[in-house]
């Protein structure tokens, strides 16, 4: 059960936002293009400057808490899904923001 | 390069791209950091059971040796480059194309 553990945390990062979505009604995933649209090159940046770290071993990633589906570039499967999940949770964070204060224009 | 380095060229970067490139400016706007200071309490909450287990480990040459609920500090630079850079781009994209992206979910709000 441990190799699940960052997929866990990345899942309660995902379910702890939903709330904001269809309780607060921010319409994020309701504009799946555009969420589609920003991810995409987010995920390609980072995914990028992740391999390059872990191949010139600023940081490393313990198998037993990985599911080990591994990418090319040695990068974890849970990484790129990092790479989507906190991006998504910081653009229904913001939207929330501006949800909850619409005077605070964008 | 090490990560310290890496870490303050993204933010960096991160801001001429919200400034200069795509200019939503969303660093002189108050709903980004009230969003902002969210994410980096969620961040290190988060980043603090990642790092914390650990789950990732850091080469000890590649960070300063400061450490925040257990991630480098480091990680802070990389995830406000992130979180910037992605809002950049999503306000920008719903700047441009409002309804090619994606019909915009009213939910009784004005405007």
């Amino acid at each position: 059960m441990s190799h699940f553990s960052y997929l866990v945390i990345l899942a309660a990062c995902v379910l702890g936002t939903l709330p904001l979505e269809f309780v607060l009604g921010v319409g994020v995933y309701a504009q799946w293009r555009r969420l589609v649209a920003t991810l995409l090159p987010v995920v390609l940046v980072f995914c990028a400057w992740d391999a390059y770290s872990i191949r010139h071993g600023l940081w490393s990633y313990d198998r037993h808490y990985l599911v080990g589906v591994t990418l090319p570039g040695h990068l974890p499967i849970e990484e790129l899904l990092f790479f989507v999940v906190i991006p998504l949770c910081a653009v229904l964070t913001y939207e929330a923001v501006l949800a909850r204060r619409p005077e605070w224009t964008r | 390069m090490s990560y310290t380095v890496l870490g303050v060229a993204g933010v960096l970067v991160a801001v001429l791209v919200d400034v200069a490139a795509l200019q939503t400016s969303l660093v002189r706007r108050r709903a980004f950091w009230t969003a902002y200071a969210i994410l980096l309490f969620f961040q290190l909450a988060i980043n603090g059971l990642l790092t914390g287990i650990p789950i990732v480990r850091y080469d000890p040459g590649a960070i300063l040796g400061w450490r925040v609920v257990y991630a480098p500090v480091e990680d802070v630079f990389f995830g406000f480059a992130l979180i910037l850079v992605t809002l950049s781009w999503w306000v920008w994209l719903g700047a441009r194309v409002p309804r090619a992206a994606g019909r915009r979910h009213r939910s009784g709000r004005a405007g």
